[in-house]
């Protein structure tokens, strides 16, 4: 960490300290062990998706608008992230907190949509305890939300670091990271989209 | 392509963020309309929407969070990068295609207690006679 290296001056701010590129690398490793958690979540749910007990089958309650509506507030904070990053690697401080910002946003917004929608499910006469089906839609779908909630704390907290400190080698390989934490979460989203809700409401129709 | 430099496309407008993004709407637009309003057969909605996802995690990869960049001149990290999400993948689709094919296809049926009469109302959480003829129908 304390020698002195050579770099290209085109490499990223966040490369640039040893620590910077082993944490990088460290959390892709980390999402590696993501998947194969959310994969089990996955699992379950597709296993149990028809016990559905007494209670209604989740393609029964499933609404199209709903689901759009988070599928594109959570799509475009993903696109709002990768723009803020973008800006931090012009050196963009301004540019990096503002899209950053607006990732949060459109992330809250997406949480309150989601909790409006298990509170309708709930209302609806399926919580978790309802079915196997329903308790593995909870688990898998509450579970990324949990994710993004954690990324919401998560990314204000290095926010405040970068509106303190400025970009340095340290801040920007942490805001890299928690990038990469949040499109990875819209990664899980695109899943969750696929195989619950569109093959709910297929099965539920045909 | 593994190998370039990390910084050299964020100079300018952010083309690649924004290709990525339209792609990824027409992506989930499409597997909604394939879903929703096509009379494809289940097999064939289940294999167009989950090619859509795939595609579109890739493009999240490559496109958001530049898993082919490298943090030193050399391509080791890109290969890393790209080798742990391709071996997790791999790991996710065999605990997930694994799973459904064991609990689905029919193995249950040769549970014994499958062929002696129910003589009780309560059931296991909807392991319900009519679920489970509809599930053999509609899995893959």
């Amino acid at each position: 960490m304390a020698h002195a290296e050579t770099h290209d001056p085109n490499t990223p701010l966040e490369y640039r300290s040893e620590t910077g590129r082993l944490n990088i690398l460290g959390f892709w490793i980390f999402l590696g062990a993501e998947i194969a958690l959310f994969a089990t979540l996955f699992a379950t749910y597709m296993v149990l998706e028809h016990r559905i007990a007494d209670g209604p089958s989740p393609g029964e309650l499933f609404e199209v608008k709903s689901l759009l509506i988070q599928t594109f507030l959570l799509l475009t904070s993903s696109f709002t992230c990768g723009l803020a990053v973008h800006e931090m690697r012009r050196q963009n401080v301004k540019g990096l907190i503002t899209w950053m910002a607006i990732t949060l946003g459109l992330g809250l917004g997406f949480l309150y949509f989601e909790i409006e929608e298990f509170l309708h499910f709930i209302h609806e006469g399926a919580n978790i305890g309802t079915s196997a089906a329903w308790s593995g839609f909870f688990v898998l779908v509450g579970t990324h939300g949990a994710h993004v909630t954690f990324g919401i704390f998560w990314v204000t907290m290095v926010l405040i670091q970068v509106a303190k400190r400025g970009l340095t080698p340290a801040t920007s390989a942490k805001v890299f990271i928690t990038s990469l934490y949040w499109h990875f979460l819209d990664v899980v989203w695109i899943f969750i989209f696929t195989a619950v809700y569109l093959m709910g409401m297929v099965m539920h129709n045909g | 392509m593994a190998s370039k430099t990390a910084a050299n496309e964020h100079h300018g407008f952010p083309w690649k963020h924004l290709i990525g993004f339209v792609l990824s709407i027409v992506l989930t637009l499409f597997a909604l309309w394939i879903a929703l309003e096509t009379d494809l057969s289940m097999t064939w909605i289940l294999i167009i929407i989950f090619g859509f996802a795939f595609l579109q995690a890739a493009l999240q990869l490559l496109m958001f969070m530049h898993v082919t960049e490298n943090s030193t001149k050399s391509n080791l990290t890109s290969r890393v990068q790209i080798g742990n999400i391709l071996f997790a993948a791999f790991v996710a689709i065999v605990i997930v295609i694994g799973s459904v094919w064991v609990m689905t296809a029919g193995h249950a049926k040769h549970d014994k207690n499958q062929h002696a009469p129910k003589t009780e109302n309560h059931e296991n959480h909807g392991g319900g006679s009519e679920h489970d003829s509809g599930e053999h129908g509609s899995h893959e």
